[in-house]
């Protein structure tokens, strides 16, 4: 190809949210050069609009909290399916990766010590969440961008990467476009990272955005790395409802860790109905105990509006089922009768702006109408805890795209610790690999090369076929109908026969206009990971046949243990996707003690 | 109005989006800068009368703001001890002018003010200013709107001064003390105006407290700079309100010294 | 309620482009951005846009609505008559790339030139330590989603290209400023925002903080500020002076 514009890397990140850029400057960190890579301008990652925190026990706020307890309530969380050993770098880390940002220029709101304060978020047994405002993912971004551009890491913005480029050993590199003009672009590299985010796009009613067409998960598995655990999907329970065109944007958690409170269309808490066995010793049973806990957190237990994001969603779910649902189909959120308007002012800022400028709802005066949206995939590449190492040589995924660390349900507040923690382990497994691996001797196959750019283009060629975006559609509503919070056997069927159809529909699709900044053309080229992904959903959770976490089966309800002791691997061949029950690791000893109080 | 005027050097420049109109506003952006030429020149051209007229600034107990502090012998005041006699040419407001003069002048907020309504620079937000090159305030004369300062601090001298006439127009017109008038109360609302107007100016929020960067170690100072941050947030308001007092209390004291008008004494 | 808004695109790109009218479906509590994406679904399969988060987080989605810098998923098409006609351009001041997508790279040159973030170093026990009150006012700033609406407004680079050399914009003298205000920065960056970023251009009209969609003061509490103390550094010889016998430290 003429027109193709080549680099050669040590290190090439695709994704610039939070686990792209902590790889970033972990791997330049350690001599590598890195190449970043993104489909959106710099900064404007997925990761800029988380709301709440970053979860860390750095016990600010609650001395008695330390890196155990909170390895212990991220595995109650995700009902013992994380990979322990995940979960423990997780939780020791955490706090060294929040201090770090403040000697870039992050700004957090403080105790009044002076230390950096710390707010509650479901499922943690301490207020944990180092924050700002509710725009923490806002700060991080910034932080990591501008330590980026403050060490000139070169950032390839606005650039799509659409295959891995593997040869005999491993990656080789890179390929893709850049949307702006079209034209081709391919990196040389030993090494490559997936921070790419995750899956929400194929669903109808999500917090996501475009870019969450889980590219990296259908990338990996091309290249001939394994997925594991991707039937579980998280719903969060609170996103808007109404007005329909912002359905499914995100209310944050915080709402609810500040005092918010659930109720349905008669006025009742309702949440104190679904409080379950698991999680009955630690929630308070009464109104009264629940409202003092917001003061006096060591001699109450937690309101039950803080079970773990699935709880509520379910209980969400089933209210509104139950008919006793708002005008459009969601439950109240009320802060307005609790807070004063000073202090949701100040807490809040931006959950105010948002309903303000999008519903026209004041929230220090009316309740918020809420319901769940798709939020979080749970699910993810398989990698290695320490290195973040994929299957394949050289390859290494960071953040949502990686799966394990979470389980079958992810904390609020956990997925931007985990962008840190795993973000520079990769970064640095990374950088030693390519110095053991230099790039010269990761050739790219020019033959390969050619094939991508060639299947980029063949959209173009194809005349009269549909529009991409009916397509994305119906997926949409697909996943949504079918593959959605509560699953039965039959219906996921369907969705697997409707997307062999949708597969059909997408290779025979075409799309007008040039290569320039071509929107149309850009789905067109993500709708086959659309696909795959919601392919393996589907496929996943047909095949687990119990309800936990973010999984919850109709015709299955309840845990079992013995799919409490298995994962489900997802992998490719010849472009059919065939999966695999896989033992989980053995959690030592010494970290089971840990869970003995409350056996599982 | 969506004149297209050839502008290279702006929207129009290459590369950008081919738009000819300068701008596709619907609204009606130019009412604002015309109220304020408006408003702005009717104040220069009745103070310039005034500042000229030499007569009708001073009647027992009250003096006019133009005409205060009355530092020549020329003046009629009794509210300030005269310091020399210059030529009979130039009035004693002329003398003393050029101190509220400059501290408007160079005001943040007028800046804004006459920069939109005059230099049309731009004259609303998104409207192609007329003029192709443009320095901002980096050169001669302008690079000098950076001694705001020092005129906020000689304003503080005036507001002292003004202030203290209105303590002086607690007497009657034969000097006894403990009486009071209507142009009391007009003396010393221009007084309080000039002083919130002061007080909310960029500099002084500067000084009490804006240049540190580590305020829980200086707590007064701190209190300082949020009370005065407060007050800020409506020196827009200040600069108008206190601009009409001026002229009001001239006007006041011009119309009692012309007898068109008689003060109404409460006491 | 559904209506059909009238709407005007301007499509083209660097090498030209016009305006053209569009009938497009609008329903109730819709923003522009949703009217656009069904314009791009339905009619304009290939028409350019950008937009993530579709909720005024992310600072994607800026165009100039009825010529006004706006960021559409925050402009919800209740503010117009049903039968106003909708201009929808992109922002004027950038090299357009296609439709409503422009070239905003002279924002990223800009933020590279800045001197980065110099911290002091931590306590003893690896903490730094700020009070609330030391960080409220920098956090402010960090409230900026690079929007760039503020730069797209600022005349000083919209009506005259030649100034993008020495003017970094309101957005970046509002980062010189936070990084002059950051209770933990060493490097005194009044200087170089004089003479390199060019805060002198700026004459404080103001336009930037009227557009801001974060409800920043831009000119008040960031630009202001910086100019004061870059008249500590440079034009006021009596805090100059006091500075140099260490009786006003830059703190
Ligand atoms: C509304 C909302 C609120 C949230 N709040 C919280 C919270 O309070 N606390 C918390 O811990 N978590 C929160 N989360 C979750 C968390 O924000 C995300 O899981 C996390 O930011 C993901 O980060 P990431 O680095 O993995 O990916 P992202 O930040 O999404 O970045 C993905 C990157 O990959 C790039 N990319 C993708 N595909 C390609 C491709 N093919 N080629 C090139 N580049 C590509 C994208 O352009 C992007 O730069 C929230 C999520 C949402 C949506
Ligand atoms: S106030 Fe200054 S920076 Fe802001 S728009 Fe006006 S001239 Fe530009
Ligand atoms: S300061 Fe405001 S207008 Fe400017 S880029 Fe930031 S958010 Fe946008
Ligand atoms: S008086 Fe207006 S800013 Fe100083
Ligand atoms: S789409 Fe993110 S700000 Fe509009």
């Amino acid at each position: 190809m003429a027109e193709l514009e080549r680099h050669h890397y040590d290190v090439v990140v695709i994704g610039a949210g939070g686990a792209g850029l902590r790889a970033a400057i972990e791997a330049q960190a350690s001599g590598a050069r890195v190449a970043v890579v993104c489909k959106s301008l710099l900064g404007k990652a997925h990761t800029v609009m988380a709301e709440g925190g970053i979860a860390a026990a750095m016990a600010n706020v609650y001395p008695e909290d330390n890196w155990q307890v909170h390895f212990r309530d991220t595995m109650r969380g995700g009902k013992m399916l994380n990979h322990w050993r995940m979960a423990q770098l997780h939780a020791q880390e955490a706090p060294d990766r929040v201090r770090e940002l403040e000697d870039w220029g992050a700004l957090f709101d403080r105790t009044p010590a002076g230390l950096i304060s710390q707010r509650d978020f479901g499922g943690h047994r301490y207020a944990r969440l180092a924050h700002v405002g509710d725009r923490t993912g806002l700060e991080l971004i910034r932080t990591l961008q501008q330590r980026v551009v403050a060490l000139g890491i070169d950032v390839f913005m606005e650039c799509t990467v659409t295959r891995l480029m593997t040869g005999p050993d491993g990656i080789t590199g890179a390929f893709g476009y850049w949307r702006e003009s079209g034209r081709f672009i391919s990196w040389q590299a030993p090494s490559v990272v997936l921070a790419t985010g995750g899956i929400g796009k194929s669903y109808k009613v999500t917090s996501n955005s475009w870019e969450y067409t889980g590219d990296g998960h259908s990338l990996a598995l091309q290249a001939g790395a394994t997925l594991v655990n991707m039937e579980f999907v998280q719903f969060h329970p609170t996103g808007m409802v109404w007005p329909p065109s912002v359905r499914g944007i995100l209310v944050t958690e915080s709402v609810r860790g500040d005092g918010g409170v659930l109720k349905n269309s008669e006025g009742t808490r309702f949440m104190f109905d679904y409080i379950p066995e698991y999680f009955r010793k630690e929630t308070a049973d009464t109104i009264e105990e629940a409202d003092r806990w917001y003061d006096d957190k060591r001699n109450n237990r937690r309101p039950p509006e803080l079970l773990p994001r699935d709880e509520v969603a379910r209980a969400i779910n089933s209210e509104v089922k139950a008919g006793r649902g708002t005008e459009h189909g969601g439950v109240y959120l009320d802060i307005a009768s609790r807070r004063s308007k000073e202090y949701i002012l100040k807490r809040l800022p931006s959950m105010y702006h948002q309903f303000m400028e999008l519903a026209e709802v004041d929230i220090t005066a009316e309740p918020m109408e809420v319901g769940p949206t798709c939020h979080y995939v749970m699910g993810g590449v398989e990698v290695d805890p320490d290195t973040a190492a994929a299957k394949i040589p050289g390859l290494y995924a960071a953040g949502e795209v990686a799966g394990g660390m979470h389980g079958s349900n992810r904390l609020g507040g956990n997925s931007l610790s985990d962008l840190l923690v795993f973000g520079r382990r990769a970064g640095a497994s990374a950088a030693a690999y390519a110095q053991a691996h230099p790039v010269t001797a990761a050739q790219l196959d020019d033959d390969a090369v050619a094939e991508a750019g060639k299947a980029a283009l063949a959209p173009f060629e194809r005349e009269g076929g549909e529009n991409p975006y009916t397509i994305q559609h119906d997926l949409q509503q697909t996943m949504n109908d079918l593959v959605g919070i509560i699953r039965t056997e039959p219906e996921m069927r369907e969705a697997l026969d409707r997307i062999e159809e949708l597969k059909k529909r997408v290779a025979n699709l075409s799309v007008e206009g040039h290569r320039q900044y071509n929107p149309g053309w850009h789905l067109a080229l993500d709708l086959p990971h659309m696909l795959k992904v919601s392919e393996c959903i589907a496929k996943a959770a047909l095949e687990r046949q119990e309800s936990r976490g973010g999984h919850t089966r109709d015709d299955f309800p309840g845990p079992t243990p013995e799919w409490g002791a298995l994962n489900v691997i997802c992998s490719e061949h010849d472009g059919s996707i065939s999966l695999l029950r896989q033992p989980l690791p053995q959690m030592p000893e010494d970290l089971a003690t840990l869970f003995e109080e409350t056996p599982a | 109005m969506t004149t297209t005027v050839p502008a290279p050097a702006g929207t129009g420049a290459p590369g950008r989006a081919t738009i000819a109109a300068r701008t596709l506003r619907t609204d009606r952006w130019w009412v604002q800068p015309a109220i304020t030429v408006g408003v702005l020149v009717a104040f220069i051209v009745y103070s310039t009368i005034r500042a000229f007229e030499n007569a009708n600034y001073y009647v027992e107990p009250y003096i006019s703001p133009f005409y205060s502090p009355c530092i020549t012998t020329a003046c009629q005041g009794d509210t300030f001890p005269k310091l020399f006699s210059g030529p009979s040419f130039l009035t004693p407001a002329l003398y003393i002018l050029i101190v509220p003069l400059g501290f408007r002048l160079t005001c943040y907020y007028y800046r804004k003010a006459y920069y939109r309504s005059f230099w049309l620079s731009p004259p609303a937000c998104a409207v192609a200013e007329p003029r192709a090159g443009y320095s901002g305030e980096t050169r001669f004369p302008l690079v000098f709107q950076n001694v705001h300062r020092y005129f906020f601090l000689l304003g503080l001298v005036f507001n002292a001064i003004l202030t203290y006439d209105a303590v002086l127009s607690f007497r009657d017109h034969e000097g006894r003390w403990g009486h009071m008038g209507l142009g009391t109360l007009v003396l010393l609302a221009n007084a309080t105006l000039l002083w919130l107007y002061s007080l909310s100016c960029h500099s002084c929020r500067h000084i009490v407290g804006g240049r540190l960067n580590n305020f829980s170690r200086h707590p007064m100072r701190y209190r300082f700079w949020t009370l005065v941050s407060k007050l800020n947030a409506r020196h827009m308001q200040f600069a108008w309100v206190s601009l009409f007092g001026v002229a009001l209390t001239d006007l006041y004291v011009r119309l009692l010294a012309t007898g068109t008008i008689t003060d109404l004494r409460f006491f | 309620m559904t209506y059909d808004a009238k709407l005007r695109v301007w499509r083209g790109d660097a090498d030209g482009g016009e305006l053209r009218d569009f009938t497009v479906e609008a329903n109730d509590g819709e923003v522009v951005l949703d009217v656009i994406h069904r314009l791009q679904a339905t009619q304009a399969g290939d028409l350019a846009v950008r937009w993530n988060c579709k909720a005024g987080k992310c600072g994607s989605c800026s165009a100039e609505i009825n010529g006004r810098p706006r960021l559409m998923c925050l402009t919800r098409m209740s503010t117009f008559a049903e039968d106003d006609v909708i201009t929808v351009t992109p922002m004027r001041t950038f090299p357009v790339i296609r439709d409503l997508v422009t070239d905003v790279s002279y924002n990223y040159e800009k933020a590279a030139q800045i001197p980065a973030f110099t911290p002091q170093p931590r306590d003893a026990d690896g903490n730094h330590r700020m009070q609330q009150v030391d960080v409220e006012r920098p956090q402010e700033f960090r409230k900026c989603i690079e929007c760039f609406l503020c730069q797209d407004v600022c005349h000083v680079v919209r009506d005259h290209e030649d100034n993008k050399k020495v003017f970094a914009g309101p957005r970046f003298l509002m980062r010189l400023a936070e990084l002059d205000m950051h209770p933990l920065d060493n490097l005194d960056r009044r200087k170089v925002s004089q003479e390199n970023f060019g805060v002198g251009m700026c004459n404080i009209t103001k336009c930037c903080s009227e557009v801001c969609p974060e409800g920043i003061h831009i000119t008040d509490n960031a630009i202001i500020p910086l100019k004061e103390r870059v008249v500590d550094r440079k034009y006021d010889p009596i805090t100059w002076l006091g500075a140099k016998i260490g009786r006003r430290p830059h703190s």
